[in-house]
């Protein structure tokens, strides 16, 4: 009974999987592409560095870097609480 | 119980471990001309300091690479970084005050393919050095706890 259920839903999820596959637009042409457009011709101009995936990382995203910051920080704040001394 | 490997092991972390070491502070420190960055530079820093844990042991390297100093470079490099997020505040949060300025980091970079100059980029080189600070002296923190945690269920199982 489970498995017959596990078994459609698989046949489902892959079907939907395979619609989709099949409705993608062709590769490396974008629908919306102004966003793009605008870092390539005015991201060397305005902050003045030449790799601008760094630029987009590290000043135009800079809230999504510091969340990843944020992450790490954390992991490494478990993994001291986890590994602790524990004095008795 | 022997924690660290064989002598051929040893020798060739010797040699290369400071090659790694440069190899990672020069992705930081270029992150705004090359490719790369904080977080790809500090983990191949990071990638040297697991090089020795693993060869050495963890008893072998609690001389040099000290647990409290790691946390306080880490804590210092995500303070910078939130730093100079607020500094830009005159204008917005993370906005990037030097560039352009004529100072430091400041001057413009030259338009098309060129091969780039170390002192232009504003903030992003300042934050490349903070962020790449930061996942070295976490990475390290993660490898050594969980290498001193490991010896000592070790111990106990024995």
């Amino acid at each position: 009974m489970k498995k017959s259920i596990f078994g459609i839903a698989l046949i489902f999820f892959v079907a939907f999987m395979i619609m989709a596959a099949f409705g993608m637009r062709p590769f490396g042409e974008p629908v919306v592409s102004e966003m793009d457009d605008y870092y390539i011709q005015n991201a060397q101009a305005e902050t003045g560095a030449n790799n601008v995936v760094t630029t987009i990382v590290f000043d135009y995203r800079g809230f999504d870097t510091l969340g990843e910051a944020t992450v790490l920080f954390t992991a490494v704040l478990g993994i001291t609480a986890l590994f602790r001394e524990v004095v008795k | 119980m022997k924690e660290e490997m064989s002598l051929i092991v040893r020798t060739i972390t010797k040699l290369i471990y400071g090659f790694i070491l440069v190899y990672g502070f020069y992705v930081i420190v270029h992150g705004h001309i090359t490719p790369g960055g904080g977080f790809q530079g500090g983990a191949i820093v990071a990638s040297a300091f697991a090089l020795l844990i693993v060869a050495y042991g963890n008893q072998g390297v609690k001389k040099y690479l000290k647990k409290d100093i790691f946390s306080l470079i880490e804590s210092t490099g995500l303070v910078l970084f939130i730093a100079f997020a607020f500094f830009g505040l005159g204008a917005t949060f993370f906005y990037n005050f030097l560039a352009n300025s004529g100072g430091l980091f400041g001057n413009p970079a030259v338009i098309g393919v060129n091969p780039g100059d170390l002192n232009t980029g504003g903030t992003v080189p300042i934050m490349n050095f903070a962020v790449g600070l930061e996942v070295l002296a976490a990475l390290a923190v993660i490898i050594l706890t969980m290498s001193a945690g490991s010896e000592i269920t070790r111990e106990k199982e024995n």
